[in-house]
């Protein structure tokens, strides 16, 4: 069972060697430290929501396929249910419940204009996604778009206003 | 007795993998192994030695391991059917994928085994498509062969160094380690070595086609 | 859990903590402890009013923050409805819409029936039909509440009292009021019965675009999905079903598996052998380490190839004639030319992107034991049901409550409900107090029936001389998901009218026809698809209709055109879809040509056109255009989301899927990876007109879907000369 402590000093140097041999992975999550005594094969999605209760990642396949998992490692966008927590073991990790950038507030404040949403629950991967493309790149095109969303799927099929969406966002941005 | 599937798939692949690392050292003639090192050095015409290196240098080269992240347009392929990669991904500006659709937002340092599935998502540290100067899909063994000797389409390499990257780099020896539901190229990584250097210091002949 | 979402700014804790206030009609089953005791029961719980005459008013509260809370008795997977039903009871009472607030109400057929099903229950695209006087009416009737109120404690005539923008005000004396402040004065109102609504000049919210109530809790994390619900001490639990449609259990030895950490024990369910473990991971990682023996001597073991032969001969051998006209073999003879054709259609799965789930807690009280339930319950009275019938005990103990669900298109309606008994035997078998979550994975999904029924259709058309199409034939072949389910009644004289609706009652003429069902039998279980039989029947009869018509040397707009003569809002549809595209044939230029398809489905009439071009061998679909009459259009923003949303389901079915069963009976897909999702760079433009009514309301979440196939098949045919007669156009790579 996971052990969840209050924020830590990060361990550095040969004292970060250690910490990672004792069985116990560390993650910062959201901007606080976690520690979880779990097996470490735990894929990070399970990790979030059934030890932190973070539960806006979201299962949709298990296998990469669908990005409904999809959060923010060390600055990339990842698919939490491929990772084992041990490669999350001294990483940042954010969720959709923390992301604050410019580029995420405009992304959801355009989600919201133009109701993108429908059943909802691939939209915090699809939110990750489309705030990691415009931190990138703040002028896609609708191709940029293409690569940068196709691993995201929504069943109810939103994406005529996803797509939207991120170029409403992007104008924002711009502005 | 009845397997669970997962147990039967996996049982099979031990075979399956078993049956691969067994015949590099029985050097059966088939298309799925390698015929070893020594059995090549005792063919008498220099030319001969090196088309024959070469011709089990191609199986691991042109095997799906290997031809799938060495595409000659944007996208790479995947499964023994080379089928497009799905998600559709693109090698974007440095072959690493595009923003916000990295290799690695999903391929992580190492084969991870699905859970709540069969299977594994690949993975190494770095995991990435060749360099389009490098694609081969598409290309007879003989092109690529010519494409392999060409510092302009082989990532700027000397022979030794088409050597070193054949025999001792990680991404290249994933091949003979895809993880769970995946086959591996033929032989081992050491061979495919020994088979590289024997085709190199033999002249580095290649076949017509 | 209910979720109560937001308009605007507000939070929804300033919401629940703020409750009080008007209460009308609200009814708290008696006894129901489970229910108080959730979070969401406990709004409910505040002001129980007793039980009234006027049931069907037990949707709307009003509390003293002036925030007015809609019950929505209908599950919200994404068609809209908490943002629909509100705009309901806005319109009447006149509120604003910053104020409106939606929640689920409980399952109680008493009060939250569908008034066309008679329980309660989500399908056949009725939430918006059959809640649109009912919710206008509760609306209305709060209004009037609001305003004896306000008329008694200003001392003023009730007749001069108005209100808008949820404020009521008296011109003459100056006063006004908001909601809030009227609530507890409006609660000791009687209720009024047979208020008066307003006329539809005098709408308002009715009609125009509101913003959707749960867009920002869809787009924050924060909307909570069965998935999302955690109890203390809660475990997960993976259940191993047979590998083989029909297998039974022999035994299972679950040595293995009780060695993963984090396991706590195993049980034999009748669906299963069932993993309890403490995490999801060690959940999966413990079945994974079962060893279970299967017997298949009842399995389905055949392929989908000798099913497809099966089926496809008997439906060219006919059925049970379903629906008939002037004398098909006559006219079939004299005929000047004769065409016919066979299609097949395979099994689909559903695959909501949420997987298979619910949390069940058991608790036992002094005066017996106890449940309460979370789950994208989509049949509430029947789910409740089982549920209670499963632990034996009464169902005033069982509160269910139906959470928000990511998707179901169907599948989590089911007749027998499988996953409310699957959900509540998992919460059995321990027979203690405890709380459980049932998790399916994709591949359990994916693999766990529950299909659309693969289907043969046969047709045959007979022209005359002229080119008019004189005589009809279509024989339909596939099982029925409702023989010997407890909605067996709805078969009516041998036909089962979900098998093959859409190839009767169609909007066209013709001197004779005939349409015929043979019932096949398989152990596969099926289950109505988004849209039912119209996903297949819109696609065999509009792509037969187009080769009809081009066979007897006629346009297929002008074609349809003479044949729906007397279906005025068929006609309306397709031409203003003519106009739309300024239709002038295929149009094959550049390397596209155009299609289009015509198809009414749960009283909404669609009309659809698809640009398509040849993307190595498969059809790239650019651009749909739609035309679509659903009566009012009570929120045209979510019938167009929902037309774009139709569309892009259909598209990835006809483009991509087919689940099918390898030698043996197995089934061979088992995840996204080879059952494949419609993907951003896969959807098209679309282009939607919202034909003007004043009809009632109909269905929308359905319509957009049977039309768009049907559409990409006359487009490809005009493209590339190929009549598509199997679907998926991709074959599965299997």
């Amino acid at each position: 069972m996971a052990t969840v402590t209050t924020p830590t000093a990060r361990p550095t140097g040969a004292e970060l060697e250690e910490a990672l041999d004792d069985g116990i992975t560390r993650v910062r999550v959201n901007g606080v430290d976690r520690e979880l005594a779990i097996d470490p094969d735990t894929p990070l999605l399970w990790a979030l929501r059934d030890e932190l209760r973070l539960t806006g990642t979201k299962y949709g396949c298990g296998i990469a396929q669908c990005g409904a998992c999809t959060v923010m490692m060390d600055g990339q966008t990842i698919r939490s249910c491929v990772t084992p927590i041990s490669a999350a073991d001294g990483g940042i990790v954010t969720t959709i419940e923390a992301i604050d950038s410019p580029e995420a507030k405009a992304v959801q404040e355009a989600w919201v204009a133009i109701d993108v949403p429908q059943c909802g629950y691939c939209q915090s991967g699809q939110v990750m996604s489309a705030t990691a493309l415009l931190t990138e790149n703040r002028k896609p095109t609708d191709i940029d778009i293409d690569n940068a969303m196709a691993g995201n799927v929504c069943r109810c099929a939103t994406y005529v206003r996803i797509r939207q969406a991120i170029h409403d966002a992007a104008k924002k941005l711009e502005a | 007795m009845i397997f669970s599937r997962t147990a039967f798939k996996s049982a099979v692949a031990t075979i399956v993998a078993l049956t691969l690392f067994g015949a590099a050292s029985t050097y059966a003639q088939d298309a799925e192994t390698l015929r070893p090192a020594s059995e090549i050095e005792a063919i008498g015409d220099e030319r001969e030695r090196s088309l024959a290196a070469y011709e089990e240098v191609a199986k691991v080269v042109t095997h799906p391991r290997c031809m799938n992240c060495h595409p000659r347009d944007s996208s790479p392929r995947q499964g023994m059917d080379m089928a497009m990669h799905q998600p559709p991904v693109v090698r974007g500006v440095d072959d690493f994928g595009a923003p916000a659709m990295r290799c690695a937002t999903c391929h992580g340092n190492e084969n991870v085994s699905y859970v709540g599935s069969e299977g594994s998502i690949p993975g190494h540290d770095p995991w990435h498509v060749a360099p389009l100067s490098m694609g081969w899909i598409g290309l007879s063994k003989g092109a690529i062969c010519e494409q392999l000797k060409d510092p302009e389409r082989n990532g700027d390499r000397t022979m030794a160094e088409i050597h070193e990257h054949m025999a001792e780099d990680g991404l290249v020896g994933w091949a003979w380690n895809p993880g769970e539901g995946r086959e591996p190229a033929p032989g081992t990584q050491d061979v495919f070595g020994q088979l590289t250097k024997l085709w190199i210091d033999n002249g580095a002949h290649c076949p017509t086609s | 859990m209910n979720i109560s979402v937001k308009s605007g700014q507000p939070n929804r804790r300033q919401f629940l903590t703020a409750a009080g206030g008007l209460t009308l009609g609200l009814f708290l089953p008696l006894g129901n402890r489970a229910a108080a005791q959730s979070g969401a029961a406990a709004v409910l719980a505040t002001d129980a009013a007793p039980v009234t005459p006027f049931e069907p008013n037990a949707f709307i509260r009003i509390a003293l923050d002036d925030t007015v809370t809609v019950l929505i008795k209908h599950i919200e997977f994404g068609q809209g409805t908490y943002t629909g039903l509100t705009t309901l009871v806005a319109e009447e009472l006149d509120a604003d819409w910053l104020q409106m607030r939606a929640t689920s109400a409980p399952a109680d057929a008493k009060i939250y029936a569908n008034t066309l099903f008679g329980m309660q229950g989500t399908g056949g695209s009725t939430a918006m039909a059959n809640s649109y006087m009912q919710m206008r009416k509760a609306g209305a009737a709060a209004r009037a509440m609001l305003v004896s109120a306000a008329a008694e404690s200003w001392n003023v005539p009730a007749g001069e009292i108005a209100i808008a923008n949820g404020v009521v005000s008296h011109e003459q004396s100056g006063k006004q009021s908001s909601f809030g402040a009227l609530a507890d004065a409006a609660s000791k109102v009687a209720t009024p019965i047979d208020v008066p609504l307003k006329e539809a000049k005098d709408f308002v919210f009715i009609g125009t675009d509101q913003p959707k109530l749960d867009s920002l809790a869809k787009t924050d994390g924060s909307a909570e999905f069965a998935i999302d619900i955690y109890r203390d001490n809660m475990l997960t639990v993976a259940v191993q079903h047979p590998p083989k449609f029909g297998a039974t259990l022999v035994n299972f030895d679950d040595t293995k598996t009780l060695e993963v950490e984090g396991v706590a024990f195993v049980h034999q369910l009748p669906t299963g052998v069932a993993v309890y473990a403490a995490n999801t991971y060690a959940a999966f990682k413990g079945r994974d380490a079962l060893d279970v023996n299967w017997d298949f001597s009842k399995a389905e073991t055949r392929s989908t190839i000798q099913m497809n032969e099966e089926w496809a001969a008997a439906a060219k051998k006919g059925g049970t004639v379903a629906e008939q006209s002037g004398d098909l073999d006559a006219a079939m003879a004299g005929a000047a030319k004769t065409l016919s054709a066979d299609y097949t259609f395979p099994f689909l799965a559903h695959a909501p992107m949420e997987p298979i789930d619910g949390v069940i807690e058991i608790r036992e009280a002094e005066t017996g034991r106890e449940a309460e339930v979370w789950m994208g319950s989509q049949l509430q009275t029947v789910d409740h049901a089982t549920i209670a019938g499963t632990l034996e005990i009464p169902q005033d103990r069982v509160a269910l409550n139906t959470t928000l669900t990511g998707g179901s298109f169907g599948r989590r309606a089911q007749p027998g409900s499988p996953m409310a008994a699957e959900l509540a035997a998992i919460a059995a078998a321990p027979d203690k107090a405890g709380s459980y979550k049932m998790l399916w994975s994709r591949s359990d999904d994916i693999r766990g029936g529950y299909y659309r029924p693969l289907t043969a259709h046969h047709l045959e058309a007979g022209l005359d001389a002229d080119g008019k199409i004189v005589a009809w034939r279509n024989d339909i072949a596939n099982q029925s998901f409702l023989r010997g389910s407890a909605f067996e009644g709805m078969i009516k004289d041998g036909i089962d009218s979900t098998a093959i609706e859409g190839a009767v009652k169609m909007p066209y003429k013709w001197p004779a026809h005939r349409v015929s069902w043979a019932e096949m039998k398989t152990p596969v279980t099926g289950l109505w698809w988004r849209s039912v039989g119209h996903t297949h029947t819109a696609f065999a009869t509009e792509t037969f209709l187009d080769e009809a018509l081009l066979a007897g040397g006629k346009d297929v707009v002008e074609g349809r055109l003479e044949l729906i003569a007397d279906s005025p809002r068929d006609a309306w549809v397709l031409k203003r879809l003519a106009d739309m595209i300024s239709w002038a044939g295929p149009q094959q230029v550049n390397g596209r040509a155009r299609g289009i398809a015509l198809h009414e489905s749960f009283n909404t009439y669609v009309a659809m056109a698809a640009e398509v071009s040849d993307d190595s061998g498969q059809p790239k679909v650019h651009k749909i255009w739609c035309a679509v009459d659903c009566g009012v259009a009570v929120n045209p923003n979510v019938i167009r989301a929902q037309i774009e949303g139709g569309i892009g389901y259909g598209l990835g079915a006809a483009l991509f899927n087919a689940i099918t069963l390898g030698e043996g009976g197995e089934v061979q897909q088992s995840n996204f990876d080879d059952y494949r999702m419609l993907r951003i760079n896969e959807m098209p433009e679309i282009e939607v007109s919202i034909i003007p009514s004043t009809e009632p309301p109909t269905g929308i979440g359905e319509p957009g879907t049977p039309p768009i196939a049907p559409a990409i098949a006359n487009a490809w045919r005009a493209l590339t000369g190929t009549n598509t007669r199997q679907l998926p156009f991709v074959t599965p790579s299997v």
